[in-house]
């Protein structure tokens, strides 16, 4: 049954006034958030803009130091994520339901499993009831499998469903196409109409602004901890929310090139994987910014861990300034020439728990040790030189990376690679999870490396990415290189129809 | 050469903090003043403590350990565990004394213990960083392994009949009240100080605990490094056991029973972090010291040993949760 | 590919028969019902320690202090009964099973409220407990003429022809059987070691269920610790030290991840039963009781070699012609 919009009914759900400090940091100074049923209000803002810190606080995990929450004019307090499922929120978040070694149906239910007389779990009525509510949003997943079995797709079904299992009112996605695909993101915005439709209000945290015009009815901008905007989509642009957003106005995010292409540094030939990907084939030249583009899951990161010796290829020639190389190990890679800024940060590229300076340091401390022995004065002179460069904005050199913003963390692991003096620098998905401001400073970074003779490899999802930065785009599809089109030639229509297999469009 | 004023208008400065704030604020500083606290109470206590070959004998109930603390808390910090050290000490004291059977003479001896000792550690490495298994649960397995094939040799028999030279390892003097043990684990220190904190390698090790992932992308040879700490472990624990066969002049298979958990629990109480990725080999000395004056002030006061495990218990447990504890009290008196 | 897999359980199980029949082909007597029942009453002890290490690993974490808190509870329950010999028997293994609690919760609260790694821990109350034994007992034994005869008969007692000391194992694996799969204390302890972060999400306080695991173990270790001293008829301060190394074994063998998450009562129970099965059947087939340390050694590599090998998450295979390879 559908609620019809409509702006003067009252909310679901309603914030007042929420006040989070944590020690020597206002999260969120005096927010307030309406959210109406059967509608998706999108919340916007950089990171550290506040809107994690209000997902957990509407989730139960932190408590507000004052403002008041109300279910249906209600005051309520979500003391812990119990009281918070119980009053009818729920989150669908990348870490929400991920307990691979449980059944589908156990994820669904963990929490409030159906009980039998003597209050132990029922479960055949546990995978009844998971069969219904997986075959009510079409998925066709068994309940009684493993999660550590299914698909990222399916696991953000098994996500849905725990949403719908617990009767929620509030409903918040948090990024949920972050780690989709094309047509795994279609389908998902027809739950959401799903979702809509059965009168639930909706929460939609994204970055990407395609997808809040198509699905949100609201916005909410969140800045530095506060509400700065909120009203219905209709009525504004996609320029003016990211005005709000970052406080000023952005001009044109790429920068504009024109290079010399130099001579072929790195030529790929027959690069195959027993399992992720076969016979990839291309040269890269110096100056060129070479873009890889496909959907999540096509394989690039893995061809690009394996072009830098971090997995085992199955077959191929590497050719770097024209020396036939084999690369066993990223040490080997770096030595080369050649290095991969990882896309996951956290995990593969800062060590957070070491200070900036040791970061930047450690894979070039060949050239700043004597024999095996450290120099610290030749390690910070190297740290202060690229951190310069970069315009890092840190207290000092021994402060901890992990104390820094997402950007600042980025722009140190770049740091750390530039410093090893590569001539071929691979950059997974650069500006992943980044704000705007930042985004700008590496595309900014990136021509400017190009243009003093860098060959640099782009791995990225975001077609704007490519087609601002790439000279020359090679599109991957389920391990395989499917097409190869310059820069003229590029268009948002061709890259995805080329990466969704519509169509056998672009060559050589 | 440092040349900190070349600096420019956006430049960072180098440090947070002086070097000196830094070492009182430090947790060798702290565990420093509970080893000062613990010699003036020992003092206090009893007046033989202060009797130059009282304390030249005390040092004997650390300073085979240290020697493996030093090796384990390289391993720690770099994100594994060696529970299998002490049943090292037992496997290479049995074969040491297999050998003296066979007429074998101490500098052969000694050589045949290191060679044992790494290949202990060397198996251990296979297992861990060749193949990737958890270390806690490899060294525990090693651990039954190693003591047992002592076990299988030597049954409740025991082995003695040492050569005469041998004895200088664990029971010789170099100078007035200063033992070969003192001076070993002196020089051993120094090794492992500049091994951790002045060669790439430390630094490897310390990367590899913080982040194994991210120190194998920057070009961390991270299986290599974990492999080789192993081996090195085996190795101190080879020493450890020469010095400790040595001393008591025979072997059976249950020598240095349980010492893997003592010596465990000084490296942490050394403020290495058990979760790998920080600690320092000053405090693992440090700790060492206070472990033994603790140990050898309550022998005076006639307590027992097992008694001392008490104090050695709530010591670990203590000077972690102390520090946790004040930090929750500041951070609600602040808000 | 091929779906056909086996589970674990099932494949120790195979190894577990096929250890014992090894044993039938020297010395068939051992095959016998009245011996494979003597050795489960043999392994009764380390079952229900396993079962409890278990819950513990499940989380994440690891109890090293098992062996010092049955000790210790022994020795109170030892020096309880010499004192007052007139106290019930199942009163006084209550609370031998409040007592181990008690001390399960000391290394539960230092986990939960502290956030101190569970290793250091329980390996300082490791030591801790050992000594307090010293200090209760003075050094001193507690022998049999000092136990009352009723403290002694029970574990010995049988009931529907097997030993009172077996049916404690059997409760205990029927108890845990059911704790771990339908209840949602037992279920929230694989989601708390499998994801602790989103463990939160679902409303699920990690440090109280590690805390719970804890106590569960302590209990376990209690009720063990009177078993121990009533079986063996005297208790000292040394009793089952460096055992609590063979409960985390008999969990290794039974494929419990050390990661946490993954295990099951099946495994540690066969985990155990296999080490049990080894220790009464080198002596069966005139083999040094010396190489028993050695063997189980070597079972422990083996199994987490093997474990790893199962346990290793299967890559996304990007590539249609790997799929169907």
């Amino acid at each position: 049954m559908a609620i019809p919009v409509n702006s003067s009914q009252s909310p679901i759900l309603s914030l007042n006034g929420i006040v989070k400090t944590f020690p020597g940091v206002k999260a969120l100074s005096s927010v307030s958030l309406d959210l109406y049923a059967g509608q998706v209000t999108a919340l916007i803002g950089e990171n550290g803009a506040g809107k994690s810190t209000l997902v957990k606080v509407l989730t139960g995990i932190y408590q507000p130091n004052s403002g008041t929450i109300s279910i249906d004019g209600q005051v309520v307090s979500l003391a812990t994520p119990t009281h918070a499922a119980r009053a009818g929120v729920t989150a669908i978040h990348q870490e929400t339901v991920l307990f691979d070694e449980l059944t589908v149906a156990e994820n669904i239910f963990i929490g409030h499993a159906p009980r039998t007389r003597f209050k132990l779990v029922d479960w055949r009525a546990m995978n009844r009831n998971a069969a219904a509510l997986l075959e009510q949003i079409g998925a066709s997943i068994k309940p009684t499998s493993l999660l550590r079995d299914l698909g990222i797709a399916n696991k953000h079904l098994v996500a849905i469903a725990r949403a719908l299992s617990i009767d929620a009112r509030v409903v918040i996605m948090d990024e949920p196409t972050a780690a989709l695909s094309y047509k795994e993101i279609e389908e998902l915005y027809l739950l959401v109409e799903q979702l809509k439709a059965d009168g639930k209000a909706i929460l939609f945290i994204s970055h990407k602004f395609d997808e809040i015009f198509h699905i949100a009815d609201r916005y909410s901008v969140f800045r530095d901890g506060e509400l700065v905007d909120d009203g219905m989509i209709a009525d504004t642009s996609s320029a003016t929310l990211v005005k709000k957003m970052v406080g000023r106005s952005v001009g044109s995010i790429y920068p504009s090139r024109t290079n010399e292409l130099g001579e072929t540094i790195l030529r790929v030939e027959g690069f195959s994987h027993a399992t992720e990907f076969d016979d990839i084939n291309f040269s890269v030249k110096k100056g060129e910014i070479l873009g890889f583009y496909g959907l999540v899951g096509a394989g690039r990161s893995e061809c690009m861990h394996s072009l830098f010796g971090v997995t085992r290829p199955s077959a191929g020639k590497l050719t770097v300034s024209g020396k036939s190389v084999t690369l066993k190990s990223p040490a080997d890679a770096i030595a080369h020439g050649l290095v991969y800024v990882p896309e996951d940060r956290g995990q593969q590229g800062a060590i957070t728990g070491l200070s900036i300076v040791d970061n930047i340091a450690l894979p070039s401390m060949k050239a700043t040790s004597n024999k095996g022995f450290v120099r610290m004065a030749q390690e910070y002179a190297l740290a202060r030189d690229y951190t310069q460069r970069l315009e890092l904005k840190a207290a000092a050199l021994d402060q901890l990376v992990g104390e820094l913003s997402g950007g600042n963390q980025q722009k140190v692991v770049i740091a750390k690679w530039l410093a090893t003096k590569p001539a071929i620098i691979i950059l997974d998905e650069p500006t992943k999870g980044i704000d705007i401001g930042s985004k700008a400073a590496v595309h900014l970074f990136m021509s400017e490396l190009a243009s003093q003779g860098l060959a640099i490899i782009m791995v990225s999802s975001e077609i704007p990415e490519i087609i601002g930065m790439a000279d020359r785009v090679i599109v991957m599809r389920e391990g395989r290189q499917v097409a190869e089109i310059e820069s003229e030639s590029v268009s948002p229509e061709l890259l995805v129809s080329a990466a969704a297999g519509i169509a056998e469009a672009g060559t050589a | 050469m440092s040349s900190t004023d070349t600096k420019q208008g956006t430049s960072i400065p180098d440090r947070l903090r002086s070097p000196f704030t830094r070492a009182i604020t430090s947790w060798e500083f702290l565990l420093l003043c509970v080893a000062i606290l613990i010699f003036f109470l020992n003092v206090q206590a009893s007046p033989y403590f202060l009797d130059p070959w009282n304390l030249s004998d005390a040092t004997f109930n650390f300073t085979e350990k240290a020697m493996i603390a030093f090796a384990m808390a390289l391993v720690i910090i770099s994100g594994e565990i060696d529970l299998s050290v002490a049943s090292i000490i037992a496997l290479v004291s049995t074969c040491m004394g297999f050998l003296v059977q066979l007429g074998v003479d101490t500098p052969a001896l000694v050589a045949a213990a290191i060679l044992v000792g790494a290949a202990c550690g060397a198996f251990n490495g296979v297992l861990v960083a060749g193949l990737g298994l958890p270390s806690i649960v490899v060294t525990i397995g090693t651990l039954s392994l190693f003591r047992g094939i002592a076990y299988i040799v030597l049954g409740d028999k025991a082995y003695s009949g040492y050569p005469e030279s041998f004895a200088f390892f664990g029971q010789g003097y170099v100078w007035w009240v200063i033992t070969f043990e003192m001076v070993l684990f002196a020089v051993v220190a120094l090794l492992f100080y500049v091994l951790l904190h002045r060669t790439s390698f430390g630094r490897s090790t310390i990367a590899i605990g913080n982040n194994p992932t991210a120190a194998l992308f920057a070009g961390i040879r991270v299986a290599r490094v974990k492999f080789f700490l192993f081996v090195l472990t085996g190795i101190m624990s080879a020493v450890a056991a020469v010095c400790l066969t040595s001393r008591l002049g025979s072997t059976r298979p249950s020598i240095a029973a349980g010492w893997e958990l003592e010596i465990v629990t000084m490296v942490v109480l050394g403020g290495v972090n058990i979760l790998g990725g920080a600690g320092t080999i000053p405090g693992v000395v440090i700790a060492a010291i206070v472990m033994g004056m603790v140990t050898f002030g309550l022998g005076l006061l006639n307590v027992p040993g097992i008694v001392m495990s008490i104090f050695i218990g709530l010591l670990l447990i203590g000077v972690i949760a102390l520090p946790i504890i004040i930090r929750r009290a500041r951070q609600r008196v602040g808000s | 590919m091929s779906s056909f897999k086996f589970s674990r359980d099932v494949l120790l199980a195979f190894a577990l028969v096929a250890l014992v029949a090894l044993v039938y082909t020297r010395f068939p007597e051992f095959a016998s019902v009245k011996s494979l029942s003597g050795v489960f009453n043999d392994t009764s002890i380390l079952i229900i320690l396993a079962l409890g290490q278990m819950a513990v690993i499940l989380t994440r974490c690891i109890d090293l202090s098992m062996a010092s808190n049955l000790a210790l509870v022994g020795m109170c329950t030892a020096m309880l009964n010499a004192a007052i010999p007139a106290l019930p028997i199942p009163l006084l293994v209550v609370i031998a099973m409040l007592l181990g609690a008690l001390l399960g919760c000391i290394n539960g609260l230092l986990v939960w409220k502290l956030d101190i790694p569970p290793i250091v821990v329980t390996l300082g109350t490791l030591t801790i407990f050992r000594g307090i034994i010293f200090l209760i007992s003075d050094g001193q034994w507690v022998n049999a003429h000092e136990m009352s005869p009723a403290f002694k008969a029970l574990p010995r007692a049988h009931f529907l022809g097997l030993p009172v000391l077996s049916w404690f194992a059997i409760v205990s694996i029927l108890g845990m059987f059911v704790l771990l799969t339908r209840t949602a204390q037992g279920r929230a302890l694989y989601a708390v070691g499998g994801h602790p972060n989103a463990a939160v999400y679902t409303g699920i306080n990690v440090g109280r269920t590690r805390f719970n695991a804890f106590v569960l173990s302590g209990a376990l270790s209690g009720v063990a610790g009177y078993l121990w001293v009533s079986r063996y008829a005297v208790a000292y301060v040394d009793i089952a030290a460096g055992f609590e190394l063979d409960v985390v074994a008999a969990c290794v063998i039974g494929g419990i991840s050390i990661a946490g998450g993954i295990g099951s009562v099946a495994g540690a129970v066969l985990g155990a039963l296999f080490l049990g099965v080894i220790k009464n059947a080198l002596p069966v087939v005139n083999i040094s009781p010396f190489w028993q340390q050695a063997i189980s050694g070597s079972a422990i590599i083996i199994a987490v070699i093997f474990n790893a090998r199962s346990e290793r998450r299967v890559g996304r295979i990007i590539l249609k012609k790997a799929e169907q390879v």
